[in-house]
């Protein structure tokens, strides 16, 4: 289990950063969704993985699995799936108003008429 | 409990909810709104700043849950410094915003500006890291939206890239935490700077792979070379007072570094005791270097700006790499100085640009703008502040750095650093105004130059430029209140004591890990 756990979150992770390191927005927010996948993976273990056992304490079981990871994982998904849907309204913004998808800024002028290749 | 403290956050919050829901299509009562919660957010912040002076350190406990399990917001004389700041900042960027007419170039300038408030008022107060990430990313979310206020597609591209770059931040700054909880099971500053230094020998490898990575988001936020490079195109191509706004929130990097940094992960905690500073020194100083090179090579007044602000959080970060209260001290000083100066200076811009045709701002003769006198003395006044010449506070910041570091090792190097890039910047500012404002190219077609009619922008600039002369004015009260400052910084202990305080009064029993039981 420990090895799935840590093999998924190496694989997201290089395939998010990866992906974010490529030209264009589409495969960049991919590869910003993986590494987020990541991170709540990641999240999810730093408070051990205990599997079959309640979050909180009862009476009659000695052992419970720490309830705050869960916690701390609910927010950062809800944030990390505001921002992934601000960062697509942005980048499509950005596409339609100049008719170009890369990253990066051009020195000059936006071409709009650039052919594409 | 001081229920004031919470009011920095509460306040601007409940206005941006009025001003989306009710206000949607009024400008004016938009307008009102803001202008009136920015001006009680000025009198919450004197009123905070005056109670923290008496040198008690102020808990608010959320919900009333005790420390290490509930979340807390933290007022000292630091926390309290920072918000006064900010509001001052924001009353400028907001009257500037109002009178340049920013604000109705697109929709929901207000909301999100008060948003933004918001986060960067509870990045300042808040006790708990987890609780610093959220409140991060409530103040990067109103940015993005701030960022592209108006529109344009460079500006969108720009945007682009400062949303990208910062959705890494959080997502590094999120796998630092995930590290932190795993070593110490905790998220509390307080209860983190007790668990940090009573770590075993054994375990220090993961903390200190957690302390750096911690590092690294701050020093995004913070614009440290090599993480620098969302700031030039982000402050070059957004709206004006945004990018005002924007000098206030490199510092939060800086406000997070001197807190994490001296509470947490302080000199004597003997995990990560000399592996902070000298990194952080290293990449300050050549930060300093780029920041002051590309205000020499700068071909446009926004990216001028830009660069100066990078140059700005090099000394200031230089200060801070050395952690030791003269020289936080010192950072303090230059900190307030930086805000007003990096703020004051893209407003100056942006009144170039306003007047200029099609918004153009590159440092080239152009046909002479209206009102230039005016103009150019505001301009070589933020210039002369930003550089570090006499008379105004860059000169007395500089010189409390360069004194701060007198005893330090590489003092030489920093020395010869801070001044010659001081001459770098002073050549650099001198040749784009010179350019822009003396430099008069005779008309082409005959263009009427643009002659907005905006008192109010004047105003406004004028105001943070009549701060920075409060600023060297007053510097020796200010020092004071700096130096029990940062003495309060680092007296670590009474402040794990007044928020660990309740927590101990009901004995709670320290529960293992359930990782820790097999």
């Amino acid at each position: 289990m420990e090895y799935l756990l840590a093999s998924a979150i190496g694989a997201l992770t290089a395939a998010g950063i990866y992906l974010t390191l490529r030209l264009r927005t589409f495969p960049v927010i991919l590869g910003i969704s993986m590494l987020t996948y990541a991170v709540n993976l990641f999240l999810f273990a730093s408070g051990r993985i205990a599997i079959n056992l309640p979050p909180v304490l009862l009476n009659n079981t000695p052992t419970y699995t720490d309830p705050l990871p869960q916690a701390l994982v609910l927010t950062a998904i809800v944030i990390s799936f505001g921002m992934t849907a601000v960062v697509v309204l942005i980048a499509l913004g950005a596409y339609l108003s100049s008719n170009d998808d890369h990253v990066n800024l051009s020195d000059g002028p936006v071409d709009a008429q650039e052919p594409s290749k | 409990m001081n229920h004031w403290i919470i009011a920095p956050v509460l306040l601007p919050a409940l206005v941006a909810a009025i001003i989306i829901l009710v206000l949607r299509y009024q400008v004016i009562t938009q307008r009102v709104f803001s202008v009136a919660s920015t001006v009680a957010l000025i009198g919450i912040g004197i009123g905070l700043l005056v109670h923290s002076m008496s040198g008690q350190i102020d808990v608010y406990e959320l919900g009333n849950w005790p420390a290490p399990f509930g979340i807390v917001l933290v007022l000292d004389r630091l926390s309290a410094m920072m918000v006064l700041l900010t509001a001052v900042l924001a009353l400028a960027v907001v009257l500037y915003a109002i009178g340049s007419g920013w604000d109705k170039r697109g929709h929901h300038f207000h909301a999100l500006f008060q948003f933004q408030l918001m986060g960067i008022f509870g990045a300042f107060l808040t006790g708990d890291a987890f609780n610093l990430f959220v409140f991060f990313e409530v103040l990067l979310i109103a940015s993005y939206g701030l960022m592209i206020h108006g529109g344009g597609a460079v500006r969108l591209r720009a945007g682009v890239q400062y949303v990208i770059y910062n959705l890494l931040g959080s997502t590094l700054f999120l796998f630092a935490l995930g590290t932190i909880y795993a070593v110490t099971g905790t998220l509390n500053m307080a209860d983190l700077a007790v668990r940090v230094a009573d770590l075993p020998a054994s375990d220090t490898a993961m903390i200190r792979v957690a302390a750096v990575l911690l590092l690294l988001v701050f020093a995004v936020k913070a614009a440290l070379i090599p993480l620098h490079f969302w700031l030039p195109a982000t402050y070059a191509e957004a709206p004006a007072p945004v990018a005002a706004l924007f000098a206030v929130m490199t510092k939060i990097g800086a406000y997070a570094i001197i807190r994490i940094y001296t509470l947490v992960f302080g000199t004597d905690v003997a995990a990560t005791a000399d592996m902070i500073g000298p990194w952080l020194l290293a990449g300050a100083i050549v930060t300093l270097v780029v920041g002051m090179i590309g205000v020499l090579g700068a071909s446009h007044l926004g990216r001028l700006a830009a660069f100066a602000a990078i140059g700005s959080m090099g000394t200031l970060l230089i200060a801070i790499a050395l952690f030791t209260p003269q020289a936080i001290t010192a950072a303090l000083y230059y900190m307030i100085h930086s805000t007003l100066a990096g703020a004051a200076l893209f407003l100056v811009v942006d009144m170039v640009r306003a007047r200029r045709v099609a918004e153009d701002d590159a440092i080239a003769p152009r046909p002479a703008i209206v009102q230039n006198g005016l103009i150019a003395a505001y301009f070589f006044a933020a210039a002369i502040a930003m550089a570090g010449m006499p008379p105004l506070s860059g000169f007395l910041g500089k010189l409390l750095v360069l004194d701060a570091v007198r005893d330090h090792a590489l003092v030489w190097l920093i020395w010869a650093t801070i001044l010659a890039t001081s001459l770098v910047a002073v050549v650099g500012f001198a040749r784009a105004g010179s350019l822009v404002f003396w430099n008069v190219a005779p008309e082409v077609d005959h263009t009427p130059a643009p002659h907005p009619q905006t008192a109010l922008t004047f105003v406004a600039t004028g105001g943070l430029i009549a701060a920075i002369a409060m600023l060297t004015v007053f510097a020796g009260p200010v020092t004071t209140f700096l130096s029990e400052t940062s003495a309060q910084v680092f007296d670590k202990q009474s402040y794990i004591a007044a928020v660990l305080e309740t927590a101990r009064a009901i004995e709670v029993e320290n529960l293992p890990l359930e990782g820790s039981q097999k």
